[in-house]
This record gives C-alpha cells, sequence and structure tokens, in this order.
C-alpha cells in the first residue's frame, strides 16, 4: 500500500538505550566521543533516529521538486516548517550541536558541493525586490549557470552523513546520488541492498516499537559501518569524478542543472555556493546557527582513499 | 430495492455514472439553480452538464413520479492550454483549479476557470434558431444572382438542432506570481476575488468587449518583506454568500481570517481571526501539516463556515472566533500513519468540503474511494463509496466501514488495504436539492436523494 520506504512510529522512547552497535555508533560519532554520553544516547535512540529520518526525509522532499512545473509552495512551507521545527527541538536537547560539530571538522571549504545546493527553485520571483509580479529572472539564470558550470566540472559529490538512510523510493534512487545529502548511502549498490532490508522491515507489521526502533537502527548502524569504517568517521565523500562518466551522464541527462540553484525553498537571494546540508537549516532557523564549517587539511589524505574508494563502487 | 440496515436515514439511488475521457477530474461546481454542473480537468477542458427536464428526458430513465432528471453533457470547451514560462523555464499547467459559474443575469450563462495563472470568463449561450429566406443570399450564404429574385421576402426564424457555444469573454492574466487556489463571486455580482499563495486579487467583471482586465487591486498581501520569513499561506478563499464586503481566507496553519473590505482597502490588519487552540497532548512533528485547512466554505445561511483539514472537517460560527463548534472526525484511523503518509505526500492531499442545501449535513472526501457525510443535528457520520464495480446503477449505496480494531464485520474495508491512489478529492452539492457530483479521479458520480415519505433526508 505504501511506497517502499521504512515505517517508522513516533512514539516516545527516546530513554531507549542503545542496542546494538554501540561501537559503531562510536565509530561514527567520532567528534562525539568527547560529548556526554546522554547525548550519545539520545543520538542513537529510537526517537532521534526517527527524527533524524524525518529530518532527511523533509530536506529531500524539500530538493526533489518537479522538474517542469512550479512546485507547491504551500508543500515547500509545511516542509520547511517541519524542518525548523525538528532543528529547533535538536538544539534544545544538544544533539544539533554534535551533528554541527562533526560536520564541521570533516568540511573542507574548497569542496564543491553540487548536490547540497539543491533545494526548491524559488517560486518567488519578488523575492528579490519589488511588489508586482516580476519574472524569475535574473538571479536564478545566473544561478544556474553557476551550477551548470559546476556540473560539467565534473565535480560531483556524494556525502555520507551518519544521518539513518533515508528510505529510498524509485524515484528518489536516481537522483539522490545527486541530492546526495542526508543519509543518502554513497553508491546505488549500496542503497538498493539497504532498500531490501527497509522493505523486509517495513512489511512486518510490528507493534513493538522497540524492536522496529532496533531494526531501523541495525540497518542504520550497519549500513554506517559500511560505509563508516571506508568514511573512517568523516562525513563527507568527496569525488571528484573523473572525465564523462556514460552512468553519470546518463543520470545526468534528464536533469536540468539551472534547478540546482543554490536558493532556498524559500528565498531567491543569491547566496553563497558553497552551502552544506546545514546551511540550509541555518537559513531556515531563527536560532543563532551552528559555527562555520572551518577547514581540515587532516582529512586529505582519507579523502583521497574514499575518492578511491568511491570510484570502485561507482565502477567508473 | 432493499435499504441497508445501517443506513437509517440517508436512502441514495445511484443513477448513472459519467466517465470522462482519461482525463483526472480538478473540479466540480453546480450553478446557481443546479441545472446546469460543470467539470474541469487536467487537460484544462471544461465538460458542461445539463440536467434535462421531464419533458425531455425519456420516459424509461425517470422512475415513479420524481422530479430527478438525469445529467448530460451540454458542452466540451478547452479552457486553458499548458503554457511555459521561458522566463523561469517552468511550464504553468492547464489543469482547471476552479470553476465557479455567475449568477444569471439574462439567457447566457457565464463561468469563471482557472488554472495556476489565468482566470477567464466563459459565455455559453444557446443557439436553436436561425434566421432563413434572406433575399439577397441564399442558404449558405452566398449571394444570390439578382436577376433571379422575383419576389421580396421576410427572412423568418426557423428551430435548428440546439447548438451550444461557448466564447472566451475576458482573460484575467498576470495577476499572480504564485498558483491560484480559489476564485468567489461576490454576491454583488459584478466582483469577484482570485487567490494565489500569498495574495487575494479583487477583479471587476464588467462585461465589456474588452478581453483584458484592467480594474484589479490587491486586497490581501501575506508575503513577508523577507521570504526566508515565509512560515504561512492563504489555502482557500471565498466570498461571503450575502454580504458583499465580508470574505474569509484560510491559511496552512489552521486559521481563518474574516475580513471586512470596508475597514480598510488592504485587509492586513481589520480582520477577525479563527483559531483552534492547539491541543498540547496530541503535538507532533506533523500538527502543523495536518491542521493545514484545504478548503472553507460558507454555510448557505451565512453564519457557519466549514473547514476541512487533513483529519477533520470543522463546522465555525462567525460569532465565535475562539474555536470550531463542531468537530467530525473524517478519518481518525490515519492519525497513526501520519509518517508513512508523509513520506508519499498523501498528508498533503486537499480534500474539499460542502454544505448541503439547509446546512444541516456536510460532506467531504476520504482515500479508496469513500467519502463521508455527517448529519449536524445528531452528529453522525456515514462513509459512502464512489466506485463502479461496487454499485451498479439504480441501487441503493451501501454505507462502508473502515476496520481499526475491535469487531470486524463483513464488508469492513482494514486500514491497511486502503487505497490511497483513489482519492475523493473534488465534489459538489446541488443548491436545493438532494443531489451531489462527485469527482473520483476520471469519473463523475452523480448521486441523488430518493426522497420518500419514511426516509426524508432532513
Amino acid at each position: 500500500m505504501f511506497p517502499k520506504g521504512t515505517k517508522r512510529k513516533f512514539s516516545d522512547s527516546a530513554d531507549e538505550p542503545a542496542v546494538s552497535g554501540d561501537e559503531e555508533a562510536a565509530a561514527v560519532v567520532p567528534a562525539a566521543a568527547a560529548a556526554p554520553s546522554a547525548a550519545v544516547r539520545a543520538l542513537t535512540s529510537a526517537y532521534s533516529l526517527q527524527r533524524q529520518s524525518l529530518l532527511d526525509m523533509s530536506l529531500i522532499k524539500l530538493q526533489l521538486c518537479h522538474m517542469l512545473v512550479e512546485p507547491n509552495l504551500c508543500r515547500s512551507v509545511l516542509i520547511a516548517n517541519t524542518v525548523r521545527q525538528i532543528q529547533e527541538e535538536m538544539t534544545q536537547d544538544g544533539t544539533w550541536q554534535i551533528m554541527t560539530q562533526a560536520l564541521a571538522a570533516a568540511q573542507c571549504p574548497t569542496d564543491r558541493l553540487v548536490a547540497t545546493e539543491v533545494l526548491c527553485r524559488q517560486t518567488d520571483a519578488a523575492a528579490a525586490g519589488g511588489q508586482s509580479p516580476k519574472p524569475f529572472g535574473v538571479a536564478g539564470l545566473e544561478e544556474g549557470y553557476h551550477a551548470e558550470e559546476v556540473v560539467m566540472e565534473g565535480d560531483v559529490e556524494a556525502e555520507v552523513t551518519m544521518a539513518a538512510l533515508a528510505p529510498a523510493s524509485p524515484q528518489m534512487s536516481s537522483a539522490s546520488y545527486l541530492a546526495g545529502t542526508f543519509g543518502m548511502g554513497p553508491c546505488w549498490e549500496e542503497e538498493e541492498d539497504d532498500d531490501g532490508e527497509c522493505e523486509e522491515d517495513e512489511e512486518e507489521d510490528s507493534e513493538e516499537c522497540v524492536s522496529e526502533g532496533e531494526e531501523a537502527e541495525q540497518d542504520h548502524l550497519s549500513a554506517e559501518s559500511r560505509t563508516g569504517e571506508q568514511v573512517f568517521g568523516t562525513f563527507e565523500i568527496k569525488h571528484p569524478a573523473p572525465p564523462p562518466d556514460p552512468a553519470l551522464e546518463e543520470l545526468f541527462s534528464d536533469v536540468d542543472p539551472s534547478y540546482y540553484d543554490l536558493d532556498t525553498v524559500l528565498t531567491g537571494m543569491q547566496s553563497a555556493p558553497k552551502m552544506g546540508p546545514y546551511d540550509l537549516l541555518e537559513s531556515l532557523s531563527s536560532h543563532g546557527g551552528p559555527t562555520a564549517l572551518s577547514s581540515s587539511s587532516s582529512c586529505r589524505s582519507d579523502l583521497n582513499e574514499l575518492d578511491h574508494i568511491m570510484e570502485i563502487i561507482v565502477g567508473s | 430495492m432493499g435499504e441497508d440496515a445501517e443506513s437509517t436515514k440517508i436512502n441514495h439511488t445511484f443513477l448513472r455514472d459519467y466517465v470522462t475521457e482519461a482525463d483526472v477530474i480538478s473540479t466540480v461546481e453546480f450553478n446557481q439553480t443546479g441545472d446546469l454542473l460543470a467539470t474541469g480537468d487536467k487537460g484544462g477542458r471544461v465538460v458542461i452538464f445539463q440536467r434535462e427536464t421531464e419533458s425531455k428526458g425519456e420516459s424509461e430513465e425517470v422512475e415513479e413520479t420524481g422530479d430527478s432528471g438525469e445529467y448530460n453533457v451540454y458542452s466540451t470547451f478547452q479552457s486553458h492550454e499548458p503554457d511555459f514560462d521561458y522566463l523561469k523555464s517552468l511550464e504553468i499547467e492547464e489543469k482547471i483549479n476552479k470553476i465557479r459559474w455567475l449568477p444569471q443575469q439574462n439567457a447566457a450563462h457565464f463561468l469563471l476557470s482557472t488554472n495556476d495563472k489565468t482566470i477567464k470568463l466563459w459565455k455559453v449561450s444557446e443557439r436553436d434558431k436561425r434566421p432563413e429566406g434572406y433575399n439577397l443570399k441564399d442558404e449558405e450564404g452566398r449571394l444570390k444572382d439578382t436577376s433571379t429574385i422575383t419576389s421580396l421576402q421576410v427572412p423568418v426564424l426557423k428551430s435548428t438542432d440546439l447548438m451550444v457555444e461557448v466564447r472566451p469573454r475576458r482573460v484575467f492574466s498576470n495577476g499572480h506570481t504564485y498558483h491560484v487556489n480559489s476564485i468567489s463571486v461576490n454576491s454583488d455580482g459584478e466582483t469577484y476575488m482570485s487567490a494565489d499563495d500569498l495574495r487575494i486579487n479583487m477583479w471587476h467583471l464588467g462585461i465589456t468587449d474588452r478581453s483584458f482586465s484592467l480594474f484589479l487591486s490587491d486586497i490581501v498581501d501575506i508575503k513577508p518583506a523577507n521570504m526566508e520569513d515565509l512560515t504561512e499561506v492563504i489555502t482557500a478563499a471565498e466570498f461571503h454568500p450575502h454580504h458583499c464586503h465580508l470574505f474569509v481566507y484560510s491559511s496552512s496553519k489552521g486559521s481563518l481570517r474574516l475580513c471586512d473590505m470596508r475597514a480598510s482597502a488592504l485587509c492586513d490588519r481589520h480582520t477577525k481571526l479563527f483559531e483552534e487552540p492547539e491541543d498540547p497532548g496530541s503535538r507532533s512533528f506533523f500538527s502543523e501539516i495536518i491542521s493545514s485547512v484545504s478548503d472553507v466554505k460558507f454555510s448557505h445561511s451565512g453564519r457557519y463556515l466549514l473547514t476541512r483539514d487533513y483529519l477533520t472537517a470543522k463546522v465555525w460560527d462567525l460569532n465565535m472566533d475562539k474555536g470550531p463548534v463542531e468537530t467530525y472526525q473524517v478519518h481518525e484511523y490515519l492519525r497513526s500513519k501520519l509518517c508513512s503518509l508523509y513520506e508519499n505526500d498523501c498528508i498533503f492531499d486537499k480534500f474539499e468540503c460542502v454544505w448541503n442545501s439547509s446546512d444541516s449535513v456536510i460532506m467531504t472526501g476520504a482515500y479508496n474511494s469513500f467519502f463521508r457525510m455527517f448529519d449536524r443535528e445528531t452528529g453522525r457520520g456515514v462513509t459512502l463509496e464512489a466506485w463502479r464495480e461496487s454499485s451498479k446503477p439504480r441501487a441503493v449505496l451501501r454505507t462502508r466501514r473502515v476496520y481499526n480494531g475491535g469487531k470486524r464485520r463483513r464488508g469492513d474495508v482494514g486500514v491497511d488495504s486502503l487505497d490511497f491512489t483513489k482519492k475523493i478529492l473534488h465534489m459538489a452539492w446541488h443548491p436545493s436539492e438532494n443531489i451531489i457530483a462527485i469527482a473520483a479521479t476520471n469519473n463523475l458520480y452523480i448521486f441523488q436523494d430518493r426522497v420518500s415519505p419514511e426516509t426524508q433526508l432532513q
């Protein structure tokens, strides 16, 4: 009845202890090693996993807008509000800090993040100014060009974060490489495996939140451990793709790069090109955002290894 | 026809179903007399049905001595074409979002139809006579050879087959940056409003020969200075049925605003806010989404408002802004499925709601081809199904039930078996009789109450 995806219940099981994979959890959250254990527990509890997956799902929804027709503003606003709400809650219980610190540690400023710039095309022509209906015009076009350049240079990144893998529906899996933000596996094959696992999970009509949470956790953590070890605890795989790969070209062929604008869903501003996934959340939230992303040269060697692994996985 | 044990007060006869060609119906609307029924579809077409009066209808189609008549296709025309916004590189869908009839002033009928961006005024007129017997022209209109004219004749009007002509009279374009979700004709008959996500415009209908409207004013604008601050959009709007200065609009946060245009030109501040306080116990991440109002309708009396959000239908008293006076659970069994419904986007489905002619019954749609009716006096609701496989023409509609725990009865449908692709989003109720039109994907169902002494509906 429902499309494939992880079935979730929003039960309040925040106090549930992390079941399995404590070690994986630790590996996946290196920056949080020094964080209070309560926060770590909160991160891995079923509730926060569910919350995280809802966050991922919401961000993906914001990104995967209709290519041809203007996206529904009401829907976008509701999803954005949901994202804000989750972010506020996460800020309150401290998990927000941990996530963004970990991300900051891994982020390299020279990365060109195509995928994470993706958000809905802004629907407001007049956002740039003026009251009367104006055409979308200049801002979007410029950024459209910019994005196009980026794509043609072949910079494509996928990101793996500690977030739960989003339940990928068929339409998502092809665009997921491009979306590449939270929770998308670094490769298609792995995602398919995860899909399989997710399917199995959701078909069980389990009423026990505990077992469901466990399975979700296991899935999440086992998938993470596969990539986690390779990721070496970093949260990003940077993959400068080699010259035109037929598989990638095929993926991009029906995507109009002008849609991968830098606009957030609600603004038409010409924001900085490099916007990580959490930048989006920053712009949506009214709270002071997490600290700015800082550079780190120590991840270079890791990233080279990751590049290599990515190439193998992608099959280029 | 046997009466189902469960349907005590409601006894419907299914007269005929109409299958429109391949396109999904996106709006349904009766005119003020109920003789005409217009549907718009995703392909930009409008189909108008006309109710046959007894004299025209075939005798075997009309049972008993009721004044029921069938609805047959009266006219079909292409209202909107797909368009392309070159600057945004985006298509503009031709899907008809709303149709509204104008009050009839002469023999012709007028209706407004809108897609996401452009509203059009159409004139629907009949022609069943034509002049014949011109002196200088022959039947085909060619000039006669004057040497053949030997006498003078007076042209006479002869009956012809009925022809229905539909012509665009006005096009109201470039009024909306965002997607138009509602249009509403004012009770003064001269103006109407159109609402998109952030703005409501008022237009003058003035039937002139000019095709583009020049008179336009912005009466509501909720666009924030900084679009980053946008958290709420307009979801529906309607004029009061009797007071031409009052209108209501609903928002994605579940609030209603009643605006009085006499107070100021821009109705941002002089409004009455209707809002239900949130129940802290049932708060979840989906609370806001499910509170978003998908439709708002004034009662015929003008005293009440009917709103639909994702799980409920609510009746509000205009004199009471603290909360609804009545709340009806449409499909409460979905509350535990909200995450999945969010995932597959069903949570964003916009269901319409309607009043019956006497404001005693409200109706709204659900999934699995089900729709619900609630009797306001008793508070009871029934579930009915618009699905041709389970109904024969002229059969009495069975009431249905969704099983969600408890004792299961034969014929109950389990929550997990519901088909979420079969949504009843659009519907209309005849203005004076118990005839309803239900759009189920690309099918239109018309149900009529067979009023008999022991089963009066109201």
